[in-house]
């Protein structure tokens, strides 16, 4: 089954803090096993492989749900923070 | 920002930080509360169900003024397979009440009422800031935060972590571990919008009657998860989740299995026409009692999701939130006005309380739950399929005596599972229910 996750995150308000990701992927070139999971779990597929086969985030459609630092906290994988105060996707009806 | 002390601070506007906050302020303690989000509920995400007993405990009248969906009087229970459900209803006219006992809510609005009434109440809400960390004394004492806004360091006697299930700010202080992917659900939801009348007549309701549906079965594909579909007044919210540790081992995407949900045959026709504003996602704390967890110490208390307070179960939470809110808030004013200090040991009876209330007792009750669902995944795919074929088989009319019947529906129920297998799990369940 093809979902495209994009057109439903397209009807969502965000914020983005340009420049300024609440997630970063530590650099690495080859993916764990953990970032690999991460491009079908996150529920807003902010993970994708770049063309040299690392796995990037564009935290810009992140639902920040979370899910994501809590499969990686084992391997350390990525960093993640809370967006900065008012900043990231604000839901209207939640 | 405006510094100087404050008797308290409150991390985050969702329903237990609102709770503890109400609670403080109307007390006329000095409450300052901090949220992360452009306004209250901005950030949060819910069914949403409202249980009115827990929020009538702090605010009695509240059915003047909330932005209330429609009282529930119907609760429909499927269990699905790819084709059929097999279900339990309950519906009541006693439900009609003057104080109906539990709502359908939208989050973001009700967040924002509920705010509201903190700031009546006296307290001081700054928004668009976050909580980077907790302000620390050598003796690991919490005697207040530090915000991302220019020199934002904050001091209170005491502070709350009412920050949500990925509790991030007590972690960072080393208050707490950080989660684990088998006590945590992963749930997607979308608000579909209809016609108030169109609702009313596709669920049979009339004026602000509202009808839950909670189903499970093998649209997670045998992930431990449970989806939901509820009535607001012009929409439905429509989700499902899962175990963080499932979705590691399955093969699914979280929106994919949305996707089946929405056009399994029976859910499909309730949303046909929907117009689809919202698509989101948020963690559910779900390990019950045993993932609790240190809950108090010297200046600090943590109410709601953070403290996982979540009844998997019976679909409460915000109930939880609110209550252990509440019982936080009302334990401070109490060491306030008898001038005690905040230490560890002060704080330690909002443990004790907590103890007293349904909070805790229902979920020390369901200990072993989080365990058997673990265990246990034919729930979610061997046994709605027997149920359904049985059920078929049973109202099939096709010449096969009534007696033949019976052999095929014992035939099918002994080669899906091994009579071992199904007293085993029977037998599991009585024990993790007691």
């Amino acid at each position: 089954m093809t979902v495209r996750v994009e057109d439903r995150l397209f009807n969502n308000r965000y914020v983005v803090d340009s420049g300024r990701p609440h997630i970063k992927v530590k650099p690495h070139t080859t993916p764990s096993q953990a970032l690999l999971m991460l491009m079908r779990i996150c529920p807003a597929h902010c993970y994708d492989l770049n063309d040299r086969g690392q796995v990037e985030v564009t935290a810009d459609g992140c639902l920040e749900c979370g899910t994501c630092r809590i499969l990686c906290a084992e391997t350390g994988d990525i960093e993640w923070s809370y967006p900065r105060g008012g900043f990231g996707v604000l839901f209207k009806f939640g | 920002m405006n510094t100087g002390k404050f008797d308290a601070i409150v991390i985050g506007a969702g329903p237990s930080g609102n709770a503890a906050a109400y609670t403080m302020a109307k007390e006329g303690l000095k409450v300052l509360q901090l949220e992360r989000g452009e306004y209250p509920g901005s950030k949060n995400v819910q069914g949403a169900i409202l249980y009115a007993n827990a929020l009538e405990q702090i605010i009695p009248d509240f059915r003047d003024d909330a932005p209330l969906e429609r009282h529930i009087i119907e609760q429909r229970m499927w269990m699905l397979d790819d084709t059929s459900y097999v279900g339990m209803s309950y519906r009541s006219d006693d439900f009609n009440e003057e104080k109906p006992n539990r709502y359908t809510i939208i989050r973001a609005p009700f967040d924002r009422w509920f705010s509201s009434k903190v700031r009546e109440a006296g307290a001081t809400l700054l928004c668009e800031t976050t909580v980077t960390e907790l302000i620390r004394t050598e003796s690991g004492r919490v005697i207040g935060v530090r915000t991302d806004r220019d020199g934002g360091v904050v001091l209170a006697d005491v502070v709350v972590l009412a920050e949500g299930v990925n509790g991030l700010v007590a972690q960072r202080s080393g208050l707490r571990p950080e989660l684990k992917p088998d006590t945590v659900a992963l749930a997607v939801k979308e608000m579909h919008f209809l016609p108030r009348e169109t609702i009313e007549s596709r669920f049979n309701l009339r004026g602000s009657e509202g009808v839950v549906i909670e189903a499970m079965g093998t649209v997670t594909g045998g992930m431990s998860g449970t989806a939901f579909l509820y009535t607001n007044q012009e929409s439905l919210s429509v989700g499902i989740g899962c175990l963080v540790s499932d979705f590691k081992t399955g093969n699914a995407a979280p929106y994919e299995l949305l996707e089946r949900f929405k056009t399994h045959s029976s859910i499909a026709p309730l949303l046909q026409g929907a117009e689809v504003k919202e698509y989101s996602a948020h963690l559910i704390p779900e390990g019950g009692y045993r993932a609790i967890p240190q809950l108090y110490g010297d200046g600090w208390l943590i109410v709601g999701d953070a403290g996982q307070f979540v009844n998997a179960v019976h679909r409460e939470g915000s109930n939880m939130a609110m209550t252990t809110g509440r019982v936080a808030g009302e334990l401070i004013v109490q060491l306030c006005r008898t001038r005690s200090d905040f230490s560890a040991d002060a704080l330690g009876a909002y443990q004790d309380r907590l103890h007293k209330t349904f909070v805790m007792k229902d979920l020390k009750k369901y200990k072993d739950i989080p365990n058997f669902l673990h265990g246990t995944k034919h729930l979610f795919g061997t046994y709605p399929r027997m149920m359904s074929q049985a059920m078929q088989t049973w109202l099939r009319v096709d010449g096969a005596d009534k007696r033949e019947k019976e052999r095929q529906i014992v035939g099918m129920v002994r080669s899906s599972r091994k009579l071992t297998g199904l007293l085993g799990d029977a037998f599991r369940l009585a024990r993790a229910w007691r």
